[in-house]
């Protein structure tokens, strides 16, 4: 800056003041130009609007699930047999390695439908199970083939590799058959 | 030196090819002939009409109407609705226009769209959901065809942008039925309404194939408001517009913001230009 | 490029030194666009535009990249990918409108320091390199600008594709097939799209590459100035920065309020309504114009009606099509010429009488002319007028300034820069002033000296 050399000393103060100020309104400038950039990689309006997905269980026998599509992921949701509901009772739920009891898997209120996301913890393959004739693994409920994680009919983590049970997305009934998840 | 000449040259022999070969005969023929005459043409209105007072979202400084918007769009589910599509809206943007989510879910259930039944495949007709589009009322073109007199009704979601001064003239096409004027009828037989069409003085080539539709109370208006043709048509077009660019007035208000920003700017670079000039004379 | 007085990189602590050694971008930034650059000191606005060029550029490249991240080439999907864009993705509306009308204001600079180049012949040596790359920069603008129009695939992005395209099927016996092979069809299609989209985005990067070498070539002899006389001695010039840095930000804060008020209040402005209508490939739009930025080479392929016959035997040497084609690659062609074509020595245009009155009173009312011509109807007068215009333009170029060139009384020149802005010369021993000296005039050079000294007689 060979332009500073003469002036007083005031003059320079006064320089600096007026050199920042500009420097810095263009940095906020610039910098608030990012945001466009940045948030135009968030979900789009809709993706966002299909976020919620309706499932209607009015026909779904004890024993049966559903594959439906949530958030572009699978979801299971499957009616408990009595027998099931018998059988993870039995079991002391504070020994598991992700402790849940069958309330906290199914929420208040509902007595047999059990929703989970057809995604497993570990590193997200879609587990095998919820339909007719596929392996459920050891604990009779579900089996990721990946890298062998096996769950029970809760679908809370036995064996394998996965750290903590299937995800229970948030849903509500809508009415007594329909259920919004999400 | 021989690139000057070869130049010269050049250029001397381009403009004389243009001007003996191109202009001369033009001109030889404008001088003799005079200016070709315009083949007949209806003096249809090149200038759309404006509500009074113009619309609420007009000007820098405009906002949505939501009362106008949303009975824009019952004249639009009403009355366009049955031949003409609004394929790049979704049902979920009504939310933009002030209905709640849970009077969008409502209102699109009020709507058949496409579907395919979950147990056999087959194609039906089921409620729309908000993630849904408008519904195209026709199957395809063809169809859209063949009902419609062989001309297709064009899809409205960008109406109002795709004409030229689209929003006056979306506003000035519902009201310009008309009749045409009988001396230029009595001059060239071009300008009699064929069968099946409809004059209209805003519409480009005058005849358009969509007969009038907003006559006066065709809908009637939830708020009470009189649905004259005036009022359905600045109605309608006010939701047309919003339907052709949802962001309108988030544009705006954004412009504003921005340009407040870069004024300040601007005058502090302005000075900070001047500081750091302030030593170095430029002029004489 | 290297004047003795120019400041000198110097690395202020360890790791600026380590680099210093390693990889000197600090030094190559401080000697291209910093302190390490003397420029002359009496530049006027005109030529800030050369840096808005290169921020518009860059501008285009980030608005372009973000949009390709939404968009998809294929004819089924592309238009209402664009409505997705507007729509669906977060500020898709501001993306889409600042990189369209971006381009806009890509050309408007552009056109200003081509028109700035021309007025103060900064063409001439030695700088003729600096033209003849900025003249390559402008030729691969309009081809990638062109291609980009055709992504939405509205209305005018269809029919310009063909309209284009067809200008190649002009060209003798390998016209047709060359035609096809450039579209990958006999009519634009989804292949015609997806090369578009793949060159859209490859050529910035090569415009990106082509001003470097366009920089670099300008730091050879240094800037040019409105005096036309070259820098003589240290205080001709001031470094880089502060002093430019600090002309050319505000002046860019300038152009971009303008550039926000045409993005935020009247997107729509500068384009054309049809291009909200989906491509229909059986239907053409009423009037088929480019983009405004190209209507005076529009006008010059529009300007030539007639076939080029031999009279009276009814035998067509070349057909107007063609002659319309070359005219249009001519029309641009011929600035690769222009360092060659004017010869004289006086490089700025204040200084040149005549040169002036053609220049204001010829060159300008034509390009006037043609751009807006280029957007008229294709009915009289404006064929006529086209023509006119189209001939003025390229007598202007080809014959007018190499004949001034030789035949015309500069004014004087002043001795330096350092007079032309204090009146007086500083520098000690040095001379008082051009104005008080009217012998110092300027006569011009023989005609074929190239010895490249364009300094005014002492």
């Amino acid at each position: 800056m060979a332009s500073t050399a003469e002036g007083t000393e005031e003059g320079v103060r006064r320089r600096d003041w007026i050199h920042i100020a500009a420097v810095s309104t263009a940095g906020v400038g610039g910098a608030s130009v990012l945001f466009p950039l940045i948030s135009q990689m968030a979900p789009t309006a809709d993706v966002l609007a299909a976020s919620t997905t309706d499932v209607d269980v009015s026909s779904l026998e004890p024993g049966q699930s559903i594959k439906a599509v949530f958030r572009e992921q699978p979801l299971f949701v499957k009616r408990l047999t009595p027998e099931e509901i018998e059988e993870v009772n039995a079991i002391d739920a504070g020994g598991l390695r992700d402790p849940q009891t069958l309330e906290d898997r199914l929420g208040v209120g509902n007595e047999d439908i059990l929703i989970n996301l057809g995604v497993c913890t570990h590193l997200g393959c879609v587990p095998l199970g919820a339909a007719e004739g596929e392996n459920k693994g050891e604990f009779d409920g579900y089996f990721c083939p990946c890298h062998g994680s096996h769950y029970d009919a809760l679908g809370r983590i036995r064996k394998g590799p996965a750290p903590t049970n299937l995800e229970v997305p948030e849903f509500s009934f809508t009415t007594e058959t329909t259920i919004r998840v999400g | 030196m021989t690139i000057r000449l070869g130049g010269i040259i050049l250029g001397l022999g381009l403009t004389a090819v243009l001007l003996l070969w191109s202009l001369a005969p033009g001109l030889f023929t404008l001088t003799s002939e005079g200016f070709p005459e315009k083949p007949d043409y209806y003096a249809f209105q090149e200038e759309n009409i404006a509500p009074e007072g113009g619309f609420a979202f007009d000007g820098p400084l405009g906002t949505w109407d939501y009362a106008q918007l949303q009975r824009g769009y019952q004249v639009y589910k009403e009355v366009c609705s049955a031949c003409h599509s609004l394929k790049y809206v979704a049902f979920r943007n009504l939310e933009q226009i002030g209905y709640t989510e849970d009077e969008v879910r409502a209102e699109a259930a009020t709507w058949m769209v496409p579907g395919i039944d979950e147990k056999d495949g087959s194609v039906i007709e089921r409620p729309g959901l908000p993630t849904d589009q408008f519904p195209s009322p026709y199957a395809n073109d063809i169809e859209a065809r063949a009902f419609n007199n062989n001309a297709i009704p064009p899809d409205l979601s960008l109406i109002t942008k795709a004409r030229k001064d689209g929003v006056h003239y979306v506003y000035s096409l519902m009201q310009g039925y008309n009749e045409p004027d009988p001396e230029d009828v009595a001059k060239s037989p071009n300008f009699e309404t064929p069968p099946g069409l409809y004059f209209n003085e805003y519409f480009y080539n005058i005849n358009i194939a969509m007969p009038p539709q907003l006559l006066d109370g065709i809908v009637s208006y939830s708020d009470g408001t009189e649905a004259t043709t005036e009022q359905m048509s600045a109605d309608v077009t006010a939701f047309l517009t919003w339907a052709g660019e949802p962001s309108l007035i988030k544009r705006k208000q954004t412009g504003w913001f921005v340009i407040g920003f870069l004024l300040f700017a601007t005058i502090l670079g302005f000075l900070s230009y001047k500081t750091v000039w302030a030593t170095k004379k430029k002029k004489i | 490029m290297s004047f003795a007085w120019a400041n000198q990189y110097e690395p202020k602590n360890d790791f600026t030194k380590w680099l210093d050694e390693k990889l000197p971008v600090p030094r190559l930034v401080y000697n291209a666009v910093g302190a390490g650059y003397p420029v002359p000191r009496n530049l006027n606005y005109m030529w800030n535009f050369g840096v808005l060029a290169g921020f518009f550029l860059v501008f285009q490249i980030i608005t372009g990249v973000v949009l390709a991240m939404h968009y998809a080439a294929n004819t089924e999907v592309a238009f209402g990918q664009i409505e997705h864009i507007m729509r669906n993705v977060n500020y898709g509306w501001l993306l889409k409108y600042a990189h369209a009308n971006g381009a806009s204001f890509f050309f408007v600079v552009i056109y200003m320091h081509i028109f700035r180049g021309l007025y103060y012949s900064s063409y001439k040596a030695p700088r003729e390199m600096i033209w003849l790359l900025g003249v390559v920069i402008f030729l691969l603008m309009m081809a990638t600008a062109f291609m980009g129009y055709v992504l939405p695939w509205g209305q005018m992005s269809f029919w310009g594709a063909k309209v284009i395209t067809g200008l190649f099927g002009a060209i003798p016996f390998i016209g047709e097939p060359l035609q096809i092979w450039l579209v990958g069809g006999y009519a634009p299609n989804d292949s015609t799209l997806n090369r578009f989209f793949s060159l859209h985005f490859l050529m910035p990067f090569i415009i990106a590459g082509t001003v470097i070498l366009h920089i670099w070539a300008l730091h050879i002899p240094g800037s040019s100035n409105p005096t036309g006389v070259e820098v003589k001695q240290e205080s001709d010039t001031v470094p880089f920065h502060p002093y430019y840095t600090a002309k050319d930000g505000w002046f860019l804060g300038l152009i971009l309020i303008f550039f926000s008020a045409i993005v935020f209040f009247a997107p729509n402005a500068l384009g054309h309504a049809e291009n909200w209508i989906e491509a229909n490939p059986l239907s053409t739009p009423a009037l088929i114009v480019p983009e405004w930025y190209f209507y005076p080479f529009y006008a010059i392929l529009r300007a030539f009606t007639g076939d080029l016959t031999i009279p009276f035997t009814g035998i067509v040497l070349i057909e107007a099509k063609l002659l319309g084609v070359i005219a249009m690659f001519g029309s641009i062609l011929v600035w690769f010429f222009l360092p060659w074509l004017d010869k004289s020595p006086v490089r700025s245009g204040s200084y040149r009488p005549l040169f002036k009155k053609f220049f204001w009173f010829g060159l300008v009312p034509c390009m006037a002319g043609l751009f807006y011509l280029g957007g008229a109807k294709a009915e009289e007068p404006y064929i006529v007028l086209s023509q006119i215009f189209t001939a003025y333009y390229f007598l202007h170029f080809l014959v007018i300034l190499p004949i001034i060139s030789q035949i015309e009384v500069p004014k004087p020149l002043p001795f330096s820069i350092t007079q032309a802005v204090l009146g007086s010369d500083d520098t000690p021993g040095g001379k008082s002033g051009g104005g008080d000296n009217p012998g110092e005039v300027v006569k011009p050079l023989p005609g074929g000296d190239t010895d490249g000294s364009l300094q005014p007689a002492e």
